[in-house]
């Protein structure tokens, strides 16, 4: 049984978390991000869960990965200035493989920016808002629905690879209430569970890996004893600082994901199919891409929307060969220009990549699109 | 057909809640809405706009770009929100606070005494949002009457149904 629901982006990742068995929620209110903690703060006690409000943004992350450690599924949740404080503490959860999950409900910046208006100006933050080499998960919710679908699906991918998730949404898909079907309970929603150890906790190495690369993660508590650090370490868990070390480390951390590009990089296609054209868009913005295309090929115009799904990593292969298929791409994105210079990066000159950056506080709407359409695409 | 309504006003008017509650209706009889909103930073006050979009068809961008009807509930709103209003959409404004209708508007303008109506039937101004909304639906027929009443009760504090029945009712009256 399902039921039929008029429900905010931000109360669909609720759902989603809870569905998921997100257990633990720390958090510091900020728009557009808001909902997210107001409706998990109803929700998570009649689960059997905790909600907590930290005294800032830093503690909030602190203590979900505190609670991650402990075996529970968790989430924060945040905006743009939030998100710029829990930097540190994210590339504290890739380098110890914390599995956490953060909502970015993106507004428009730098600093307190423009609270209520849209943005997609931390696409690159969600990539190297923090220092080092790093390696983590971001998507972006096209939809309410996909907001539900894709909370689940974070947890899922952190879960299996270790790796902090980021949900990275805007301020029109985070707040806009659409329709989504529900079911009536979350029974039957596919838990994701931690690979444990199988060997006796006098023989576990925290970090010891199979071909996975992925080390098993009991929790606290469980018998099985494990030092976590910032610092570079090798399989025991403890501190190592040798070239060695490092470059092992480094390695592993990139390969559990980019070994598995197939499994976590999802983008997609509309009209696609005998298009000269593409558009590159996402979240909020592949809104208006929808409506836009359908207007233009109403023209004659060969257009389509490519909507990568999976921001973080890029969807590199799909890129190559969309480069392969098209004579021109334009990038739409509510910023000045992000995602279109990893479009770039990768098209390598093929073809023109044309960036449409949007940064007025609004969306682009459907007709200014279409006649941007006609005046890049000649 | 897609429909697009811009409910406009001050903060604190329960004009958000009015489009949740006109969107929710839309999805009772089946067909499908999106509702979205902007306002500013400040709790009270303010301009405050919700609109919403109802199509049998999929909405995509989730903005209302061609209104089909506007809803003034201040002078502000009038000045702010009634650009992109053809000639061929309907003005309705409330009458105890839009006093000057913009020039550029040719279309029809309903002047409805919303807050005056809540005010004097029912005891106070905030039912003026539950009021504006039986008006439109009985003006536009945008939602059924059955299903915007069921969506104002599930709504409602609980212990205000009967008033609030009311209060779609007389919004409804002041449709002659």
């Amino acid at each position: 049984m399902s039921r039929i629901l008029l429900l905010q982006g931000n109360q669909a990742v609720v759902e989603g978390a809870i569905a998921a068995g997100c257990k633990f929620f720390g958090g510091y209110p900020i728009t557009p991000s808001t909902e997210i903690a107001e409706d998990l703060a109803k929700k998570l006690p009649k689960v059997g869960g905790k909600f907590i409000q930290m005294e800032d943004e830093i503690a909030s992350i602190g203590a979900v990965i505190g609670a991650s450690l402990a075996g529970k599924k968790v989430m924060t949740a945040t905006s743009g200035p939030g998100f710029s404080l829990k930097q540190e503490l994210l590339g504290y959860a890739c380098m110890a493989e914390i599995p956490i999950v953060i909502a970015n409900v993106q507004r428009v910046g730098p600093s307190t920016g423009q609270p209520t208006s849209p943005s997609q100006g931390d696409i690159m933050q969600a990539r190297w808002g923090t220092h080092g080499d790093h390696w983590l998960i971001a998507l972006t919710p096209g939809s309410v629905p996909e907001c539900f679908d894709l909370t689940i699906r974070a947890y899922a991918l952190s879960e299996k690879y270790r790796v902090p998730v980021i949900l990275l949404l805007d301020e029109v898909i985070g707040h806009m209430r659409e329709k989504i079907e529900l079911p009536d309970n979350y029974d039957e929603i596919p838990q994701p569970e931690r690979k444990q150890p199988t060997c006796k906790p006098e023989d576990f190495k925290a970090y010891a890996t199979d071909d996975s690369l992925v080390p098993a993660m009991p929790p606290f508590g469980s018998g099985y004893r494990w030092h976590v650090t910032g610092l570079v370490h090798d399989e025991t868990g403890f501190p190592k600082g040798t070239p060695e070390a490092t470059v092992e480390s480094t390695n592993r951390l990139h390969d559990k994901l980019y070994n598995n590009l197939d499994d976590i990089v999802e983008v997609e296609n509309f009209q696609m199919d005998d298009a000269e054209y593409a558009i590159v868009a996402f979240g909020g913005a592949a809104r208006a891409v929808y409506e836009a295309v359908n207007m233009a090929r109403a023209e004659g115009i060969k257009v389509g929307l490519v909507r990568p799904i999976t921001i973080w990593p890029f969807a590199e292969k799909q890129m190559k060969a969309l480069a392969a298929k098209v004579k021109h791409i334009m990038v739409h994105e509510l910023n000045y220009g992000q995602y279109v210079e990893e479009v770039q990066r990768v098209v390598a000159g093929k073809v023109p990549v044309t960036s449409y950056g949007v940064y007025n506080n609004e969306p682009a709407t459907p007709d200014e699109l279409l006649a941007k359409i006609k005046e890049t695409f000649k | 057909m897609k429909q697009e309504l811009r409910l406009s006003g001050s903060g604190g008017q329960g004009l958000i809640l009015a489009g949740i509650i006109l969107a929710e209706a839309a999805l009772l009889d089946g067909k499908l809405a999106i509702q979205s909103q902007s306002y500013g930073p400040e709790a009270r006050g303010g301009s405050s706009k919700a609109e919403v979009m109802i199509s049998d068809k999929a909405i995509y961008f989730p903005k209302v770009t061609k209104p089909n009807l506007v809803l003034a509930m201040s002078q502000e709103a009038a000045r702010k929100y009634v650009d992109d209003l053809s000639d061929n959409g309907i003005l309705v404004t409330d009458s105890l606070f839009v006093k000057e209708i913009p020039a550029s508007f040719k279309g029809k303008v309903l002047e409805l005494p919303i807050t005056h109506t809540a005010k004097t039937e029912l005891g106070k101004a905030l039912f003026a949002n539950i009021i504006a909304l039986g008006a439109i639906v009985k003006l536009t027929g945008i939602v059924s009457e059955a299903s915007i009443i069921k969506a104002v009760l599930s709504r409602v504090p609980k212990g205000t149904e009967v008033v609030n029945e009311k209060a779609v009712r007389l919004g409804m009256a002041l449709i002659k």
